[in-house]
């Protein structure tokens, strides 16, 4: 009976898992006929545990011996990455036809990469926490190679897991002289240890393996190429559900096996911070390639979300939620845009392809634009408020410095949104495109209403869920 | 008695091990290694870790080391040749060893200066300690012990996605058309007359 209760707190990711194994039994007797149907299943599959952790937002749940505990930060968290994987799972039915993506396998590596997000999340545990990482991770590395036949996601795969396996290997170590100087792997183990120079240096070989998956700079260096390399169905993934999770995951460890030793990590988390926002700031500017561009975009946007974790657990955590939610409604609408435009059959991938959209396709255009100033956090779209919230929380505990630097870093990056909007208003128009698919359009338009007027207006509800989210 | 028992067992782990590295013969160093591990197992027996002592020889001696010798019997190195270089990496190899001793001998007066805090037990809370294991493993870790089942999961259907290639051409056994092959079907008999060809 104990088990039980154990599968009934922790149910989104038993779901999951379940759902996983069935879908490998099934798409095995079934072949690759069947992979419409399996990418279809999964993505149901998603939105279910996403509805069960959101309704586990309620109060904290241990289970499985204390390895895990849902807690209402997490489970939001998690509500959000699922449905992200979920949409972006299913917008990618039309894109992928004829490309030889078209397996089940790639459906049930994304429910599984999903599944090792929920488990990091819910982690109580450095063990659990690593199980968690490295599902995600070797999913995602899997998923950057899919496309086995094209030299760039190879190449992408290898990279990432050469380098993400450097950077378990870093985040074990950490782990391992925690463990030493804390005496214990649970997480109120750790934020009951006296304070001491083996702990600090474990927490920042820890940090440092989370901030590579979450992409933080100076540990960013494989995104621009992985973003590049790997298909865009993947990438769309990649940019959305894994990103939150990891930045969640941050905040969570942080907070709550850390937050006794604040002191010790919040400048280093805002040294990280300030990194990633001017890289990403920075480094976009001279890129043409799209994908490239939204690479450097996620660094940079990661970097403002640092900005809410390095303020503390009171002001940083909702701050995180909202800005990383609003972050990757937006980012999936772009992509969305990405898989569904193409020009003889081609996928767009300079920024002199979008030339002259907004007369070819003046309703995606518009959107993509609404998503560009959502991303961009510029007035009125909600982006606007994930900044606002950021930069308050980061006032809130005299981090002025750190709000100075997000600001140029703000204006410097408009420089890039700014010349995507330019291109698609302004400069004269190339080729006609083709008819883009149901799919993407939708999610398109869906997030771009999302992101303006729909959130913008009950941002006030958004704001209080995250509060309540963030309590305990 | 016991005490006796530890001594032979550890002195013949201590020789075969540096049989494992002296003996000229690949196949003999990989039998070396299979006496040091079976005497280990010896070792593990002799503080009542009975069970640890059946997972050394079933998985080290039964598969570890018999993939060993398929490796060493298969691959063609020349042992010869890699052991060229032996004396002028001595110097250097020796320093890293008394290094590595240096570090064992550190922490084991570490230890031995610290009042033991309580008497070892093979078996805590159970009755034999495979008991005691799987309750660590199953019950208390449960958790960690499904998630690495999902991961060697998410390996395999990784490595079959990125190599397997479904090739039209191959040819295939076919066991139903292979048995109801009739020797009319398969064999003719031709009368060849001499000096013609068929």
């Amino acid at each position: 009976m104990d088990l039980l209760t154990d599968f009934h707190s922790a149910a989104p990711e038993v779901l999951l898992a379940l759902f996983g194994v069935g879908g490998v039994l099934f798409g095995a007797i079934a072949g690759d006929r069947s992979s419409g149907v399996v990418r279809l299943a999964s993505a149901l599959a998603l939105v279910a545990a996403s509805v069960l952790s959101f309704g586990r937002m309620g109060a904290a749940e241990e289970a499985f011996n204390g390895l895990y505990l849902s807690t209402p930060f997490a489970s939001l968290a998690k509500a959000v990455a699922y449905a992200m994987a979920a949409v972006a799972l299913a917008m990618s039915g039309a894109s992928v036809r004829g490309t030889g993506l078209e397996r089940y396998e790639f459906s049930l590596l994304t429910v599984f990469a999903s599944l090792g997000a929920g488990i990091m999340l819910s982690a109580n545990d450095l063990m659990a926490l690593y199980m968690g990482i490295e599902t995600l991770s070797l999913s995602s590395y899997v998923l950057a190679a899919f496309a086995r036949d094209n030299l760039r996601s190879a190449e992408a795969g290898l990279k990432y897991f050469v380098l993400g396996a450097l950077a378990s290997g870093l985040l074990l170590y950490g782990a391992s002289l925690i463990y030493g100087f804390a005496g214990g792997t649970r997480f109120d183990v750790i934020a009951a240890a006296d304070p001491s120079v083996g702990l600090i240096f474990g927490l920042v070989l820890l940090l440092t393996g989370l901030a590579f998956k979450a992409s933080a700079a100076p540990f960013h260096i494989w995104t621009p190429d992985v973003y590049e390399g790997a298909p865009t169905p993947v990438v769309s993934f990649f940019a959305t559900a894994p990103k939150i999770a990891a930045v969640a995951l941050m905040a969570g460890v942080l907070f709550r096996a850390f937050g006794p030793h604040q002191a010790s990590w919040q400048s280093v988390v805002a040294i990280l911070s300030a990194m990633s926002m001017l890289i990403g700031a920075f480094g976009a500017l001279r890129q043409n390639s799209l994908k490239r561009i939204l690479a450097y975009s996620s660094i940079s946007n990661v970097g403002f979300a640092l900005i809410a974790i390095a303020a503390g657990p009171e002001a940083g955590a909702p701050a995180v939620l909202v800005y990383m939610s609003l972050y990757v409604i937006a980012t999936l609408g772009l992509f969305a845009g990405l898989l569904g435009l193409r020009r003889k059959g081609q996928a767009l991938d300079q920024v002199s392809d979008l030339n002259g959209l907004l007369k070819h396709k003046p309703g995606i255009a518009l959107g993509l634009m609404t998503l560009i100033f959502s991303v961009a956090g510029i007035p009125p779209a909600v982006g606007f408020w994930g900044k606002v919230q950021v930069f308050e929380a980061a006032l809130r505990t005299d981090l002025l410095w750190l709000v100075l630097v997000g600001a140029l870093a703000s204006v410097v990056s408009l420089g890039y949104y700014l010349r995507l909007v330019w291109a698609m208003m302004m400069k004269p128009a190339g080729e006609a495109l083709d008819s883009s698919d149901f799919g993407t359009g939708l999610v398109v338009t869906a997030t771009a209403l999302l992101s303006f007027p729909a959130l913008t207006i009950l941002i006030g509800r958004v704001l209080e869920l995250a509060a309540q989210a963030s309590v305990g | 008695m016991l005490l006796i028992a530890f001594y032979i067992l550890s002195s013949v782990v201590v020789l075969s091990a540096l049989f494992v590295i002296a003996a000229r013969n690949p196949v003999h160093s990989v039998l070396w290694l299979i006496c040091a591990f079976f005497t280990s197992a010896g070792l593990l027996v002799l503080i009542g870790a009975e069970f640890l002592a059946m997972l050394l020889v079933v998985v080290y001696v039964g598969a570890v080391a018999v993939l060993f010798l398929f490796v060493v019997m298969m691959l063609d190195v020349d042992f010869v040749e890699l052991k060229q270089g032996f004396l002028s990496y001595l110097p250097a190899g020796a320093l890293l060893g008394l290094a590595l001793l240096a570090e064992i001998a550190v922490v084991a007066v570490a230890a031995s200066s610290r009042a033991p805090s309580g008497t070892f037990d093979p078996k805590p809370g159970a009755q034999t300690n495979a008991e005691a294991l799987s309750k660590v493993i199953y019950t208390d870790n449960l958790l960690l012990f499904q998630m690495a089942g999902v991961v060697l999961l998410i390996a395999m259907i990784g490595a079959i996605v990125l190599t397997l290639r479904s090739r039209p051409h191959v040819r295939r056994q076919s066991a139903a058309q292979q048995t109801t092959r009739r020797r009319e079907d398969a064999v003719e008999l031709i009368d060849v007359k001499p000096g013609q060809g068929l």
